[in-house]
């Protein structure tokens, strides 16, 4: 009879995650001089749907938390309680402390019983009354505050269903009324005895929550595919239709559940479906989910009469599916592909003889793989939002524990990255964003003295920019003293000099172990850190950029791969051999005359394009194949653009246009210079996938070479 | 038909291995079988530039990247040939897949510990650090190889850590 809870234990946690999350991005937006009632009550809703569920589950110190807090933040949202800043702070915290107690229900780590008592006596003693009751807001009927602002939203759906005896035994179903009641009004029209054969419960619900909101709270309490939730929508007008009998009136209300809203308006009471033990839906509301298959699909079913709220609007248009299975997809669409690829080519060897059905077909099965591709490479995608919004936090707290006075300014949240790429760049960004605070941005004193307004930005900015997505984080503190590192890097008997470049100096902060920080601090300074950072990105096939200028501000720019698997390429020809050049970096490919080609310090060859001399690495000396031809006018010249340094790279012959899966090649073998991955060919031969960068810095090598040869 | 019984479970008493025996030139060499996933022919790899000659390059081995060795070259034998006969047997080493390539895979056996003797010192191609032993069986000097260790060997330079070994010392 009873259904297993622990199987929703996941969605659970994952939901609680989701709006601790919420909860503490509203809390860092939220004017403490002037808070937002909207956000309020968002932050209000955020913890009591904590503890609703957390009731329902059954984790008893959860909800006993969390109801702490909510009673702190109802008073606040009804205007009882003046909010301060240091409120935020120790909301903050418990959104921490309930993050840890979450842990510990899943078994990571274990939660501190000290810590959670001496949260909840902070947060009584900010409330500073008498603690509130169970559900403060059922002294106020039709709960004041949402129903105010948000009265056009406001649905009224009638509920059917047979609580599970899980949720009989943990009193889920008073606590669900009365979260309810706190965003609108409930109108209990059918409660079972304990003693009743039939156990179904019909509850009327106005609300300002969403269809979906209500139908997920339902699958929880409810026994699987034993409940009904019917939109009333237009319920003020059928009221006076007559069709309805005044039905069963339900006298012990009152007394079981003490705190029920009155105004059960008797003309309203739907009778209608009372005696419907098997959940039958009536016929005249054909497109209720009674049957339960129906049921099962419940999350979403298209309301009859769509309402929404403004909050609820996207829970019911997404689902949950492991990453696992996405993964899986994904391999196999490479795999399909693939598949495409070779058939599309073996047609070619018959061009002249294949039937036109065949051929038409091979051409849609080519369009149809590649729009599948991209929807499922779409599914991996997620906006970088969900990276940035654990900034603000952090540089809350390090700008306050430095002293410092920072603002965080966010530009390109919904810029689409690799789920991949999504969760190991957090750390990276992490690391640069303490950086900037410790280092980059001044004390405020100091920036005062420097002409500056005491409070310091730093920037995060996302966005695309080729094949590329670009994350920067600029600060406009100090900018990174050049002497000073040079100093540090001699002190620790790196090769340095004067002479070098600005930005190679700059790179020195990636040295393991290098720190220019007199004192370590717990924020930053044991120069551990900067050279994880370069690691790691490029670990993720990107790289790191510093821009600096000094008392302007430093500004470091993480270029990263769109995403890790798939790659728009060209394939050139050397000898018998095929390449893969990423399309993004190919700017144009052209046949130089004999007069465009120059040589310098008699070793490297300069190309002119359009009036600009471009050097010329030539792809089968690199890689000591023999080429097709003699000298440079027979080939073809393919001008690569490798991060704003452009290289004529010289191969045989162009041959096509392919989406390619990026293949590891260390995952059997080890790194190659000069190549930056494999794939797999229609004809299911290997191709190597050039790295660009590495040819153009060869190309600089070179250079470098014959100028000091020259020279 | 009693005897090999008769053999097989005095073996499996004794805690004896299976190896997988192959030919290179002249020589028999026997390799844990535990390691060797499975035996194929040979295609035609894809090229890999500036890598020593015995590294014949990668191929698709249904859609990873394996590369693949030539044995032959490596212990530079006299006849190296790729004929539509030519074995590959792809190994699992060190976490990876690897091919090999060699002139024939012979047999599989049995060996108990007792069986395989310590081999002399000598100046082979292999280093004797990749002999585990010298086993007889039927008159046939069987070289017992720890392919996993000479695979990860920084002369074979199949794997980074190992490369860098190299070009430190070059």
């Amino acid at each position: 009879m009873a259904i297993d809870m622990s199987q929703f234990f996941q969605i659970f946690f994952e939901e609680s995650e989701e709006h601790l999350a919420t909860m503490e991005s509203l809390l860092l937006e939220l004017d403490v001089a002037q808070p937002d009632p909207e956000q309020l009550n968002a932050i209000f809703r955020a913890a009591h749907s904590i503890k609703g569920s957390a009731g329902t589950f059954g984790f008893a110190d959860l909800a006993e938390t969390t109801h702490v807090l909510e009673n702190v933040l109802d008073r606040i949202r009804k205007g009882q309680l003046a909010l301060r800043a240091d409120m935020v702070d120790v909301f903050l915290k418990a959104g921490d402390v309930l993050r840890g107690m979450l842990a510990a229900h899943q078994g990571h780590g274990s939660s501190d019983p000290v810590a959670v008592a001496a949260l909840c006596t902070t947060l009584q003693q900010l409330e500073s009354g008498p603690p509130a009751t169970v559900a403060p807001a059922a002294d106020t009927p039709a709960a004041a505050s949402p129903s105010e602002d948000s009265v056009a939203t406001m649905g009224r759906y009638l509920l059917r269903f047979v609580p599970t005896a899980h949720a009989v035994t943990s009193n889920a179903i008073p606590q669900l009324l009365d979260e309810w009641r706190e965003q609108g009004t409930v109108e209990v029209l059918r409660q079972p005895l304990a003693t009743d054969d039939d156990l179904t419960w019909e509850v009327r619900v106005s609300t300002s929550q969403a269809r979906s909101a209500l139908s997920e709270v339902l699958e929880f309490v409810a026994e699987s595919g034993r409940w009904q939730l019917l939109d009333e929508g237009a319920v003020e007008q059928a009221a006076g239709f007559g069709l309805f009998d005044a039905g069963e009136q339900i006298t012990a209300v009152e007394s079981v559940v003490p705190d029920a809203a009155g105004g059960i308006e008797e003309g309203d009471g739907f009778g209608f479906f009372s005696p419907l033990p098997e959940l039958t839906p009536p016929t005249l509301l054909p497109s209720s989910p009674a049957s339960p298959p129906a049921a099962a699909a419940g999350r979403t079913p298209t309301p009859p009469v769509p309402r929404r709220s403004k909050q609820g609007g996207s829970a019911d248009s997404s689902i949950r599916v492991s990453v696992e299975k996405v993964d899986q997809l994904i391999n196999l669409v490479g795999e399909l592909v693939i598949t495409q690829a070779m058939l599309l080519q073996s047609s070619l060897q018959f061009a002249e003889t294949l039937p036109e059905t065949l051929h038409t077909g091979l051409i849609q099965l080519e369009r149809n793989t590649r729009d599948l591709q991209e929807s499922v490479m779409s599914i991996r995608m997620l906006p970088i939002s969900s990276v940035f919004s654990r900034f603000p936090r952090v540089v809350r707290d390090v700008s306050g524990k430095l002293g410092k006075q920072v603002e965080l300014k966010t530009v390109g949240e919904a810029t689409e990255l690799d789920k991949g790429l999504i969760e190991q760049i957090a750390d990276p960004l992490t690391h640069l964003i303490r950086n900037s605070l410790d280092h980059g941005i001044e004390m405020p004193e100091a920036r005062l003295a420097a002409g500056k307004p005491a409070q310091g930005t730093i920037f995060l900015r996302a966005f695309h920019q080729g094949g590329n997505i670009v994350i920067e984080v600029e600060d406009d503190g100090a900018g990174l003293p050049r002497e000073r590192i040079l100093q540090k890097a001699r002190e620790r008997g790196l090769p340095v000099s004067d002479a070098m470049s600005d930005n190679e100096v700059y790179h020195l902060i990636f040295e393991p172990g290098f720190s220019t920080a007199d004192v370590v601090s717990d924020v930053s300074g044991r120069g551990v850190g900067m050279d994880v950072v370069r690691r790691n990105i490029q670990g993720l096939g990107g790289r790191v950029d510093i821009e600096s200028e000094p008392g302007v501000g430093t500004c470091m720019r993480v270029r990263l791969p769109l995403t890790l698997a798939i790659l728009d390429g060209m394939s050139v020809a050397v000898g018998d051999q095929l390449y893969i050049l990423p399309l993004a970096c190919v700017l144009e490919s052209l046949q130089a005359t004999a007069q465009d080609i120059r040589t310098m310090g008699n070793q490297t060859h300069l190309v002119q394009v359009r009036g600009e001399y471009l050097p010329v690495v030539a792809l089968h000396e690199m890689f000591n194949l023999q080429s097709a031809w003699q000298d440079f006018s027979q080939g073809i010249m393919v001008v690569l653009d490798a991060d704003g340094v452009r290289v004529a790279l010289f191969v045989d012959a162009l041959v096509g246009q392919h989406q390619v899966v990026i293949k590891s090649l260390e995952a059997n073998y080890r790194k190659v210079n000069g190549v930056a991955g494999a794939t797999i060919m229609g004809d299911g031969r290997v191709a190597l996938i050039l790295d660009v960068t590495a040819i153009a810095s060869m190309a600089r090598k070179e250079i470098k070479k014959s100028r000091m040869g020259g020279g | 038909m009693n005897r090999v019984q008769q053999r097989e479970s005095e073996a499996v008493r004794n805690d004896s291995r299976e190896y997988l025996t192959f030919t290179l030139g002249e020589e028999e060499y026997a390799i844990d079988i535990l390691k060797v996933q499975e035996i194929r022919g040979y295609d035609q790899p894809t090229l890999i530039a500036n890598t020593p000659p015995f590294i014949k390059g990668v191929i698709n081995l249904r859609g990873i990247i394996v590369p693949i060795v030539d044995l032959r070259l490596k212990l530079n034998l006299p006849r190296v040939e790729y004929t539509p006969f030519t074995v590959v047997i792809i190994l699992n080493v060190a976490g990876r897949v690897v091919g090999a390539v060699v002139d024939s895979v012979s047999d599989v056996l049995r060996l108990t510990p007792d069986e395989i003797r310590t081999a002399p010192e000598f100046s082979g191609a292999f280093d004797t650090r990749y002999i585990v032993g010298l086993a007889t069986v039927d008159d046939r000097m069987l070289i017992v190889t720890d392919i996993e260790r000479l695979m990860r060997s920084s002369e074979m330079a199949l794997l980074d850590e190992a490369v860098e070994q190299e070009e430190g010392g070059a």
